[in-house]
């Protein structure tokens, strides 16, 4: 087994993973080795997620090795933000050609190496596989090894070519080469008790440094932020933390547990995402530097902090509550950072619709991650009119969700607002809380939105009146005919990442009498990505009379019968 | 609403205004084979020529009545008299259009008088249209002198119609503003040809100043409309005219001629664009074409990318009266809020442009009120404001002296509305302020709590 298929099979088995342990022995040995759908697949791959994981690290030289798609299609479109150096937006690649493809690329990844010390002198060079090279056959590692001796500097080896998986895997893999080749290899020039280091922190809009100057005021230092404005000295020292924080995203889970076990670093799952979701974060960070040995007293100047600061930020919200009062947000995302923000919303004096929840204890937040989660991939194959229905029939006065179905609620003339990684501004910790809610006030009193839904000159109807004739047309045509109603729902898809539409659900559920949703996964394939629609699944069981009454009745009688 | 007051300083620091004649001469401009006169010394005709040739790039035909002190004193008669002999014989105009400066005004020249009397001594000018009109310096400003000079070539040079007279239903007079660029004139041509119309444009500088290569050379005037289609402006179906100033113009036309008006205070903007569009879908009696469809469906796309970037700005503007209403108007139903609106001179709109309040005033009440503003929106001569308070600075006016393009710039309809959405989002976008690490620092006053943990540190 090569070394890249071993390190993809071992990131499978990520015991810190909670869907792995959910899983079978068997199931676990099959990993995440779900197979995309060919035309209906989206996202980035594992070279995409590599690169996206390592690239806010400032100072360092991104070398991409491979042909100019991988890099020349997507250079510089990230928004982390540097305090230092700007090393990292500076675009490295090898561009291999038709030669290098026969002959191999290794010479000219080589010298591109060299050539990268002599012009920027970087503290390191990280080396990017593609898939091209791998399929080639081009030893990156070998290289990177070769290299670093001749040369004297850290050239490491990120193995994660395009192909081995999606982006996810990429953010994983990329872990695992820190891991191997970069932490632990420096020490820091000093430590204190108050060392921490947060890991899958990107600092995207430089969010970070909306919740650093509090760290600083009780005198925590970020050691290294994984990998958001880290240096490489600080990643390399980054051993040397007494505790650490995982950002609320799996992306980087191997490395928070490996250095827990290799390191002795406790790390806590959190979120600065939230007025009290920043709280829990801060006190969690005083709890586990306190269990390593600071002053007991962190904890009452953290608390301290967190009461002057909320306050701060509930003040602040105070001044948007009466032009809020009664708005309603549809949040959509299957972002973990939307749940995060409907306390502050909702303090706000929105109504936060799709949610039944008040306020946000450990449990409704799991209830809103289930919900959000289910519809996560919903919208983004959504029609304008139906864009446009689901905001009317949820009576919501805007839209909060990730990026992309951004242009389908534009083009449904609905306020939205971006809370995903491509957005500009930043809304991190108490003061980002605030900046949230003044730009919901600020999309929400656009008059742009009067003037875009007005009837142009040479029609009849106005978009909306339209699309509300069509949808009560579609109902009708539904209601009408019991074959067609049944034939729409089949064709919905439930399960986005691989593929499958309710109808085969439902055939598989009769045709195999299953009972458990793991029987329909295993059937269908259903349920097995991203596992966001389990609960569907489950409903889809639990609803049988519903949208089979016959076979359920029949079963009923044959039970009576025996 | 707002407060409209008029600057208190004595000392005008820095204009935003030009002066009445020029506004006068370029309404001019926009007459074919013309030769613009200004009755004046040289240098108010010098000076007028050189901002027009900045902005425009292209030989700009003005002349002077050279007045020296004496004949200042004494009266012009012979100056006019001796202008227009020389003009007549040198270029050969069709038309000499006159504008009054401060000087000739304070002494109080006749004019109307002076041409009277050349006409009687000179019957071998009667093919030459002579139009005067009285722009002193000392009074109003740039837009009032182009106002002016088009009501008047409307009272002087239309044929009178009765009101019952048989109209042409494809052709429409325009009667633009001064704030219209040879550009927009284009643009409203072209909406109106997709309807089967034919514009007939007074002042028209969309064929004399619209920056082209021309087949000869001429002395007076490149293009623009000529006398007899202005004489024959009176069988129209309909005038449009655009922007408040001409309302004046538009009076006299249906007075005239019995040619009904509709005003547009402004065409930059959606609902305005589609109650333009709806208006000749009734005049024309034909379908919007596709082409129309699609930019307005384009202008909302725009909109809505748009608005992100426009909400919550804070801008600044700096123009004439009608200029000032355009621009706040639209940017306001963009998001935007309009903090600072210095114009230059008296109009109805002014109480009613969005803004608490509009000055009468220079760009160095423009510039106190811009600070902290996020675009500055004026001519050329707010680059150094725009400098020195560190904003994006969007040119728009005349005389826009430092780029290229001015005669192009185009805001009308609605794609000049795209247009112009996208030019100042892509000015928001290059100004994005890139957070820092001190972005976010705490506020100076607060408490620490952590001051312990700093000296254990």
């Amino acid at each position: 087994m090569s070394s890249l298929s071993s390190k993809v099979q071992e990131v499978f088995n990520e015991p810190g993973c909670g869907k792995n342990q959910g899983k079978s022995e068997k199931e676990r040995k099959k990993g995440c080795t779900k197979q995309l759908q060919p035309g209906g697949a989206a996202g980035g791959c594992a070279f995409d997620g590599a690169k996206i994981a390592l690239q806010p690290v400032t100072d360092v030289a991104h070398l991409v090795h491979g042909p100019i798609a991988c890099e020349g299609n997507s250079w510089d479109n990230r928004g982390s933000k540097s305090s230092g150096s700007n090393l990292w937006r500076t675009s490295f690649t090898t561009d291999i050609n038709e030669t290098d493809v026969v002959f191999g690329g290794e010479k000219r990844l080589y010298k591109s190496v060299k050539e990268i010390i002599d012009k920027y002198d970087p503290p390191a060079v990280f080396v990017y596989q593609t898939c091209v090279p791998a399929m080639i056959g081009d030893d990156i590692e070998a290289v990177c090894k070769a290299a670093s001796k001749k040369f004297g500097k850290p050239v490491i080896p990120i193995n994660s070519p395009g192909f081995v998986g999606p982006k996810n895997l990429g953010n994983k893999l990329a872990g695992e080469a820190i891991l191997d080749h970069v932490i632990g290899t420096e020490e820091p020039e000093y430590t204190t008790p108050y060392d921490i280091n947060i890991i899958g922190e990107y600092n995207l809009s430089g969010e970070l440094w909306q919740v650093k100057p509090l760290l600083d005021e009780l005198g925590i230092r970020i050691l290294c932020c994984i990998s958001g404005d880290a240096k490489y000295h600080d990643l390399a020292s980054s051993h040397r933390a007494k505790a650490a924080m995982m950002v609320c995203s799996k992306s980087m889970i191997n490395i928070a547990r490996k250095m827990e076990e290799r390191y002795d670093i406790p790390f806590f799952e959190g979120s600065f995402y939230g007025i009290e979701d920043t709280s829990e974060a801060l006190r969690e960070i005083a709890r586990l530097l306190i269990e390593r040995g600071a002053p007991a007293e962190l904890m009452d100047r953290t608390d301290a902090l967190i009461a002057r600061e909320e306050a701060r930020a509930w003040a602040g919200i105070e001044h948007y509550k009466q032009r809020l009062a009664g708005k309603k947000v549809l949040l959509i995302t299957g972002g973990v950072k939307s749940w995060s923000v409907v306390a502050a919303l909702q303090e706000a004096g929105l109504e936060v619709v799709g949610t039944s929840v008040k306020k946000s204890t450990k449990e409704d937040k799991e209830r809103i991650k289930e919900i959000m989660g289910e519809d996560a991939h919903m919208i983004d194959d959504m029609s304008p009119r139906e864009m446009y229905k689901l905001l009317k029939d949820a009576k919501a006065d805007i839209m909060l969700s990730g990026g992309r179905s951004q242009f389908i609620a534009l083009k449904a003339k609905m306020p939205w607002l971006d809370i995903n990684q491509e957005r500009h501004h930043a809304y991190m910790g108490y003061v980002g809380m605030v900046a949230l809610v003044k730009e919901i006030d600020k999309a929400l009193s656009n008059p742009v939105w009067q003037q875009v839904r007005l009837r142009a000159p040479w029609e009849e109807q106005t978009w909306e009146e339209v699309a509300d004739a069509a949808i009560a047309a579609e109902a009708a045509a539904l209601a009408a005919d019991p074959a067609r109603k049944a034939e729409k729902r089949r064709a919905t898809t439930v399960c986005q990442c691989a593929g499958v539409a309710r109808g085969t659900i439902e055939d598989a559920i009769v045709a195999g009498g299953l009972t458990t949703v793991e029987a329909i996964s295993e059937q269908t394939q259903a349920g097995t990505g991203c596992g966001s629609c389990i609960g569907k699944l489950d409903k889809i069981l639990q609803t049988q009379d519903h949208w089979n009454p016959e076979a359920v009745a029949a079963a009923a009688q044959s039970q009576q019968a025996a | 609403m707002a407060t409209v007051t008029t600057s208190k300083k004595s000392c005008t620091v820095n204009p935003l205004k030009m002066s009445q004649p020029i506004g006068s001469a370029l309404a001019f401009m926009g007459v074919k084979n013309c030769m613009p006169l200004f009755h004046g010394s040289q240098g108010c005709t010098s000076f007028g020529l050189v901002l027009f040739v900045r902005h425009f790039k292209e030989a700009i035909p003005l002349q002077t009545t050279a007045m020296s002190e004496v004949a200042t004193v004494l009266g012009g008669f012979e100056n006019v008299e001796q202008a227009i002999i020389t003009i007549a014989n040198r270029q050969k105009p069709s038309i000499i259009g006159i504008s009054s400066t401060g000087v000739t005004e304070t002494k109080g020249d006749d004019v109307e008088g002076y041409l009277k009397l050349v006409r009687d001594r000179h019957p071998e000018l009667d093919h030459i249209a002579l139009v005067y009109v009285s722009t002193p310096d000392f009074k109003d400003a740039f837009q009032d002198g182009w106002a002016k000079t088009v009501t008047r070539m409307v009272e002087q040079l239309v044929t009178e119609t009765p009101a019952d007279a048989p109209r042409e239903r494809d052709r429409i007079n325009v009667l633009p503003g001064a704030h219209l660029t040879p550009g927009d004139i284009d643009e409203l041509r072209d909406i109106l040809d997709g309807f089967g119309l034919e514009a007939v444009v007074l002042p028209d500088l969309s064929g004399s100043l619209d920056g082209h290569v021309p087949d000869d050379f001429t002395p007076t005037t490149l293009g623009g409309i000529s006398l007899d289609e202005i004489a024959a402006m009176g069988s129209a179906c309909h005038t449009l005219a655009i922007g408040e100033q001409m309302r004046p113009a538009a009076e006299a036309m249906e007075q005239r001629t019995g040619v009904p008006f509709t005003l547009f205070d402004r065409l930059t903007g959606l609902e305005v664009n589609d109650r333009l569009i709806a208006l000749l879908a009734e005049l024309s009696g034909r379908p919007v074409p596709n082409k129309i469809k699609r930019q307005r469906s384009q202008l909302v796309d725009a909109m809505l990318d748009g608005h992100f970037h426009f909400g919550g700005k804070k801008i600044a503007i700096g123009a004439e009266p009608d200029l000032l209403w355009t621009l706040s108007q639209w940017i306001t139903e963009m998001g935007s809020e309009v903090v600072g609106a210095v114009t230059t001179t008296a109009s109805p709109l002014l109480e009613q442009v969005p803004a608490a309040e509009v000055l009468i005033g220079d760009l160095e009440d423009l510039e106190a009120r811009a600070r902290g503003c996020d675009l500055l929106m004026t001519h050329s001569h707010g680059r150094q404001a725009a400098e020195r308070l560190a904003i994006p600075f969007y040119r728009i006016g005349i005389p826009m002296f430092d780029r290229l393009g001015a005669a192009h710039q185009t805001i009308v309809g609605y794609r000049g509305t795209r247009n112009l959405i996208f030019e100042i989002a892509n000015m928001f976008m290059a100004d994005g302020h890139e957070p820092q690490p001190d972005t976010w620092a705490l506020p100076e006053n607060t408490e620490h709590v952590g001051e312990t943990a700093l000296a254990a540190g």
